[in-house]
């Protein structure tokens, strides 16, 4: 390549580099709502809807929830950043004991979200319930054997039958939380073993479904959306869903949910946001997904309606606790050899 | 462009240019030392947190989860290892010392599945190969539910996936090699009667080894960063398990000591490459060396050579490709679509001007740290060119992490004198995002460059100095053109690696800057693959520009010798 064509391209994309490096740093958006969210489905319908209602802009960066958080920490009173959105109860539950969170004061909020699902002192709210439940072959199993509780999946009979999410996955974590802080470390431990004896171990719940249909296993735990999806392609999709537990503590229910970073530059629109999420805007945030909504003057979506039920019994622990003990629901884990 | 001889100065500016070389001097090694720093301190950062180490979680760890990540790892590492070293380098021999038909065209298309990231050929595979997909599926049906078939959710897979992405980085530099003098050699050999099995073993295997060494440690620096395409295949690396502990128990200072581990590692696989690579040293003595002359193959050992060719690009690239587009199509047609579409445009700029920058960064850094070796005999230059290599066997989101704090720390110093950094500098600027890449990449870019520099004969610098010209005039006027091959290699290396990079990006990128890397984790993250087509597509296509050019550069090297 010619020296001077070099000089040119390389000036052009250092002053490009220049400028955008620039702009990055002022970008201090007063009246745009900056989002940081571990949530990636069709977010567009119900921001859309806000930012047209209101005239309210929003900004979104999108991540892991632990890579967001950890972002936030090391920004501290620097970040752009208003509101913090998760796709787990972990994450929001360590970020508001590290201070991350802005306390609110919100009547709106405090009416919509049933206690159980937002933090005692108001730095979360959870805006969306995804039942982690068991899952069934409508092929091989009679009504009589499905089994309705978790303790059943760890029993000798269902040894080889049962197909898991793998342990790196926080939905395995929450759900493994939610025990231990039901039964005590003893005996979640005893029942993880057992789980641990009788599945393979899926690194995604669309295939841990698929292997239920194709006949790998013949009952597993996944969450509730995601067989959603497959009916909504094919009615026949020979996989069913029970209810876990309805005879004693309930369903594990996790959350997405988010809080008003304590640093946010736009606290109110912030709250608004969130107020208008848990309530005028419900449907639009979890129809999208087939997720559930947490507002029980909302109704779920036609779907899940109809294959699944309006309403369950959720676990009512409240999400807060068993956030907290996420990381020793890891070290379980650990210890009873699930993969 | 052609190198242009030095020209002899005259007498007067002749006792400046000594002084001002003393001066030059001096900052070689000053410099490669500062350029160390930049890639070591935000990865020492982490790093210090084992001088206390949280004994705890490493007792905890080492009685449950650590001894099968190890072992995993070890054998990961060696399968893939042996897999591409296999693979890369027989293909090399394959394409270079005979001809058949498509012979020319596989010497360029071989090395192709480079465009392809790992996690892409990941779940294509465990898509289509896995239980739940057609291939499976259908042998059920013809052979029973039983029919046994080989588990795709395995070490196994993940080892032939790691293997069909990454062989390319053996067969490049195999390539080259064999392209001049390895070639020569093997001729010279032959003709002084050597049989051609001998002749490759005493010849043609020693003078490769430098080139092999250093792709098989490319190969494996790739392997042991990679934590996403191993969870697809349920395989435990020590990698996976430090973000285990820092995504699931919350507590990054053990999560940072279980990255020294990964570092450990590395730091293994560096000192490998030097004794692989040996003592050899190989200059160009006088011209271009004149390679192998390819033999014609006849009937079906050419037929063989072809089909072998065919069978890994068609495996490692075309097929995966095909099913790609197949189901972009699928959901183009479909009721969703695929989000973002019309935001293309946007992702592929930002992809471009970051794997561009990136590059750029990187060869400079790297021109300048090879050539001080050159000037400065001494262990201070040699030792700053092995730490960066460093940054190379950091898996991602760490280098990350290590720029985030070491810049927050440096703006808190700067903040106490009154001079803090404007707003998030530290995240979310492209300055902090070009670094971190930087760090991660130098390796290649570096390896690349120095191997040129390599061939560039001592006489030639020894006369260029002795008729006066200063150190810097002798690396921009003689050393760089003579190695631009390398340069342009090293600068392609890098940018390839920068368009496939996901993790960095997530973690440092300014908010609303989204690259299409993300595009495809924003739709593959769900488990929705068929939707991620389109944006892995996009990967594939913008990465084969960069992998296109070196194809290129290559079989002109071949052509010309």
């Amino acid at each position: 390549m010619h020296t001077a064509k070099l000089r040119v391209l390389m000036f052009g994309l250092f002053a490009s580099a220049g400028a955008l490096a620039l702009s990055g740093c002022g970008s201090n958006s007063e009246g745009t709502i900056q989002i940081y969210t571990g949530r990636h489905y069709d977010l567009e319908v119900a921001f859309e809807a806000f930012v047209e209602e209101f005239n309210i802009g929003i900004e979104f960066l999108s991540g892991p929830d632990a890579d967001l958080r950890e972002r936030l920490q090391a920004e501290g009173d620097d970040t752009s950043a208003d509101i913090y959105m998760t796709v787990d109860a972990g994450n929001l539950a360590i970020a508001a004991e590290q201070g991350l969170f802005a306390s609110l004061d919100s009547p709106v909020l405090d009416a919509a979200v049933p206690s159980e699902l937002r933090d005692p002192d108001g730095f979360w709210y959870a805006l969306s319930a995804r039942a982690r439940t068991i899952v069934y072959s409508t092929e091989r199993l009679s009504t009589d054997e499905i089994p309705t509780t978790y303790e059943e999946l760890a029993e000798p009979q269902w040894k080889d039958r049962v197909c898991m999410r793998n342990s790196s996955n926080a939905y395995t974590q929450s759900l493994v939380a939610s025990m231990i802080g039901n039964l005590g470390y003893n005996s979640a431990l005893e029942l993880v073993t057992g789980w641990a004896d009788n599945s393979h171990i899926m690194s995604n719940d669309v295939i841990l479904l698929n292997s239920i249909r194709d006949g790998r296993c013949d009952v597993g735990i996944s969450n509730h959306y995601y067989l959603a999806r497959e009916l909504a392609e094919d009615p026949n999709y020979p996989v069913g869903l029970v209810w876990a537990n309805q005879n004693d503590r309930g369903v594990h229910v996790n959350i997405s949910g988010a809080g008003v970073l304590a640093n946010a530059d736009d606290p109110e629109l912030a709250q608004q946001l969130l107020e208008w999420l848990a309530t005028d805007g419900q449907n639009l945030f979890v129809d999208g997904n087939n997720e559930y909504p947490v507002n029980p003057d909302v109704t779920p979506e036609t779907l899940i309606a109809t294959e699944f039920g309006e309403t369950f019994m959720g676990d009512r622990t409240n999400a807060s606790e068993w956030g907290l003990l996420n990381a020793e629901a890891v070290r379980l884990l650990d210890e009873a050899g699930y993969e | 462009m052609t190198a242009a001889a030095p020209v002899a100065e005259t007498g007067s500016d002749r006792v400046e240019t000594t002084a001002a070389d003393r001066a030059s001097r001096r900052g070689w090694p000053g410099g490669a030392l500062v350029l160390a720093a930049l890639v070591v301190v935000p990865i020492g950062f982490l790093a210090i947190g084992i001088s206390d180490p949280e004994t705890e979680v490493w007792r905890q760890q080492w009685d449950t989860r650590l001894p099968g990540q190890l072992v995993d790892t070890a054998v990961l590492l060696v399968g893939v290892s042996f897999g591409a070293l296999f693979l890369g380098s027989s293909l090399a021999w394959l394409v270079s010392a005979y001809s058949f038909p498509g012979s020319k065209a596989f010497g360029w298309l071989l090395v192709a599945p480079l465009a392809m990231p790992s996690y892409v050929l990941g779940f294509v595979t465990m898509s289509v190969f896995g239980f739940t997909g057609p291939v499976q599926n259908q042998w059920r049906d013809w052979f029973g539910r039983d029919a046994w078939f080989p588990e795709v959710e395995s070490m196994g897979g993940a080892i032939v996936v790691f293997t069909l992405v990454l062989y390319p980085y053996v067969f490049l530099l195999a390539r080259a090699a064999l392209a001049d003098q390895a070639g020569s050699a093997y001729n010279v050999a032959r003709s002084l009667g050597a049989r051609p099995l001998e002749a490759a073993r005493r010849v043609v295997i020693p003078m490769l080894r430098p080139a092999l060494a250093a792709g098989v440690a490319v190969v494996m620096m790739e392997t042991i960063t990679d934590f996403a395409t191993v969870q697809y295949f349920g395989v435990d690396t020590v990698t996976v398990g430090v973000f285990r502990i820092w995504r699931g128990t919350f507590d990054r200072d053990a999560a940072s000591e279980f990255a020294t581990l990964v570092l450990v590692v590395a730091l293994m696989i560096i000192g490998l490459e030097r004794i692989m690579r040996g003592r050899a040293r190989f200059g160009e003595a006088a011209g271009a060396a004149a390679g192998l002359g390819p033999r014609r193959l006849k009937g079906t050992r050419a037929w063989a050579a072809f089909a072998i060719c065919g069978i890994v690009l068609l495996l490692a690239f075309l097929a995966p490709t095909l099913q790609l587009v197949s189901w972009a199509f699928q959901e183009i047609a479909g009721p969703r679509g695929t989000p973002n579409t019309e935001r293309f445009l946007e992702f592929l700029g930002n992809s471009l001007q970051l794997a561009l920058l990136t590059a750029v960064v990187c060869v400079l850094a790297s021109i300048f740290i090879a050539n001080g070796s050159r000037f400065v005999s001494g262990r201070t230059t040699g030792l700053a060119a092995r730490l960066t290599a460093v940054g190379y066997a950091v898996p991602g989101p760490v280098v990350a992490m290590g720029v985030v704090l070491s810049l927050v720390a440096l703006d808190d110093v700067l903040e106490g004198i009154g001079l803090g950094l404007p707003g998030t500098v530290a995240t979310g600027s492209l300055v902090g995002l070009v670094y971190a890449y930087s760090i991660r990449f130098l390796a290649p870019g570096l390896n690349a460059i120095e191997a040129g520099m390599a061939q560039v004969p001592e006489e030639i610098t020894a006369s260029a100095r002795s008729l006066g010209a200063r150190p810097a005039t002798i690396v921009r006027r003689i050393h760089t053109p003579l190695a631009r091959t390398s340069v342009a290699t090293g600068a392609v290396l890098v940018a390839v690696d920068a368009l496939k990079e996901l993790p960095i990006a997530l973690l440092l990128r300014p908010i609303g800057f989204n690259t299409l890397p993300i595009w495809t984790f924003n739709l593959a993250t769900e488990s929705r693959f068929e939707q991620a087509a389109l944006p892995a597509l996009a990967i594939i296509v913008v990465a084969m520009i960069p992998v296109a050019l070196l194809s290129r550069q290559l079989s002109r090297g071949a052509e010309r010798a």
